[in-house]
């Protein structure tokens, strides 16, 4: 599984990546990984202020809707048109094409209490031996 | 939780499982969307052995069936399938079934796996004398196998001779052992066949089938690019193909509330019968005209509409003002559409195709017009032209 060593990670799958002051945010392969088929993606409008750990998009499989939280609170200055329109860059290239939306960071603190790629690495082992196939 | 006995080979498959009324069974092996690709193009193979079978049999076989179930079985033959209900004195549908009649006195009743236990007391308790109704289930399974390769791939495979079979006609499976039998129906909407048979043969027609997938019947290319014969099919895939079907599930679009007039079923409804259970209830009802009936509907774009959604009608911008009509029972993205797709409970004067309503998806209104069912239906067309949007 791939986790990028550059970015961080929530306990609800979001990865974020520090970019010229701005936070780009999408969803970790894990997640793709469980969601398997997606075919739909609701992205914020721009301009809308989001709370850290609120949810801010909406990604649908075939079976079943899931929020997807903002890491960091601040505003969205930015949202990937390319994925309503094609939801399987999602599963194609997750932490690439795949991403959901940039936001400008409210609380510059708040981004020291997301999980490096370690801590995300063992959590979701903890989970996926909890799981079993 | 229960287990078919092809439960190690879905796990050897890799399979995702999920608990399914207390049966651990496959959600899907790969992606919901690349076996639903699988059975509409190529051909599925799908483990459904947590379905119920009923052996009905004896002189009054015949005479005990056709007074609990809604559809006219004296005009089934031997050899022959009928898709119907039972249904309760109010006319309520008890189960979705389907009737196999595999000989003369013997009749092979495959009923939901939630419904099992509950079907076996009625059919006993209502039964004629003369009548024996035994459950069949243990120690067999049921193996399905959908798409328009699935004549070849089971010919090849399980050497049956399966030319001159017609849709839901029914055979004896000789080389599958004793009490094993081969129909061709399926809840896909694409051709296909139903084993019924030992676990044992079961578990080795399931081997060599998914054998085949090394020696492909077409060199067709997935989406993972590898070469699809048979694929071994999960419940994710086998529910989006009956929605694109039209075809209901029981405890999702239908219930003991709801009776076959309100499901638009009333096709299979013999009313002409001299008696059965709940028939004066449909008798009065289809006089009567029902209050609300269970539609499809499109959607051109957007989310996709689930279980409980609040399905509006009504035009506030002319002027008018708009009210919940109905609910949606079952909803899904349709794979072969490219669009969602759903059908729901509406007042009956709505149900017409053309209608237009809305989607409540989380809180927020999405048109969508009533179509009619099936969305998808197959054609004699080349099936490798089917185009299936976001499985390039």
């Amino acid at each position: 599984m791939e986790i990028p060593q550059a970015l961080r990670y929530t306990k609800s799958h979001e990865w974020a990546k520090q970019d010229g002051g701005e936070i780009v945010v999408g969803i970790t392969a894990h997640a793709q990984e469980e969601l398997r088929d997606v075919v739909y993606v609701e992205l914020p409008p721009v301009g809308k202020a989001v709370t850290q750990g609120e949810p801010a998009a909406v990604v649908e499989s075939v079976k079943a809707a899931f929020d997807i939280y903002a890491p960091v609170s601040g505003t969205v200055t930015k949202v990937n048109e390319a994925i309503p329109k094609s939801p399987q860059l999602v599963n194609q290239d997750c932490y690439g094409q795949g991403w959901f939306f940039v936001l400008k960071p409210g609380q510059p603190a708040e981004w020291n209490a997301l999980m490096t790629a370690d801590a995300y690495a063992t959590l979701i082992q903890t989970h996926s031996s909890g799981s079993g196939t | 939780m229960n287990r078919t006995a092809l439960h190690p080979e879905h796990l050897k498959l890799g399979a995702k499982m999920t608990d399914f009324n207390g049966w651990d069974m496959p959600l899907y092996y790969t992606s919901i969307l690349e076996e639903h690709a699988a059975v509409r193009r190529t051909a599925g193979l799908f483990d459904i052995s947590h379905m119920g079978q009923v052996w009905v049999s004896g002189a009054s076989a015949m005479q005990s069936v056709n007074e609990l179930v809604v559809s006219d079985v004296a005009q089934v033959g031997e050899g022959r399938a009928c898709y119907t209900m039972l249904t309760n004195e109010r006319g309520g549908i008890l189960d979705d079934i389907i009737v196999y009649r595999v000989g003369a006195q013997e009749w092979l009743v495959i009923v939901n796996c939630a419904n099992r236990a509950k079907d076996l007391e009625w059919l006993t308790r209502h039964r004629r004398p003369g009548t024996e109704v035994r459950d069949l289930s243990q120690g067999r399974a049921i193996l399905a196998i959908q798409g328009p390769k699935s004549a070849e791939a089971l010919e090849r495979a399980l050497e049956l001779k399966l030319s001159g079979m017609g849709r839901f006609d029914v055979i004896p499976a000789a080389p599958l052992g004793r009490q094993a039998w081969v129909a061709r129906t399926g809840y896909t909407g694409s051709d296909g066949f139903e084993l019924f048979l030992p676990d044992a043969q079961a578990v080795r027609a399931w081997q060599r089938l998914i054998e085949q997938r090394q020696a492909p019947l077409e060199r067709t290319t997935s989406l993972t690019g590898q070469a699809s014969g048979v694929m071994p099919v999960g419940l994710g895939a086998r529910d989006t193909l009956r929605l694109e079907a039209g075809l209901r599930l029981y405890g999702t679009d239908m219930d003991e509330a709801t009776t076959p007039l309100e499901a638009d079923l009333g096709w299979t409804v013999a009313l002409h019968k001299a008696s059965f259970l709940g028939k004066e209830a449909l008798v009065r009802q289809h006089a009567a005209g029902v209050s609300r009936r269970l539609a499809g509907f499109e959607m051109s774009q957007g989310p996709v509409p689930r279980h409980g959604c609040a399905l509006w009608a009504g035009t506030p911008a002319a002027g008018g003002t708009s009210r919940q009509v109905g609910q949606v029972t079952s909803g899904t993205f349709s794979p072969v559409l490219g669009k969602p797709i759903g059908m729901g409970y509406v007042e009956a004067a709505l149900a017409k195709p053309g209608t237009a309503l809305e989607v409540d998806i989380r809180l927020k209104r999405h048109p969508a017009t009533v179509v009619k069912m099936p969305f998808w239906r197959k054609t004699n067309g080349d099936p490798s032209g089917v185009t299936l949007h976001q499985v390039a």
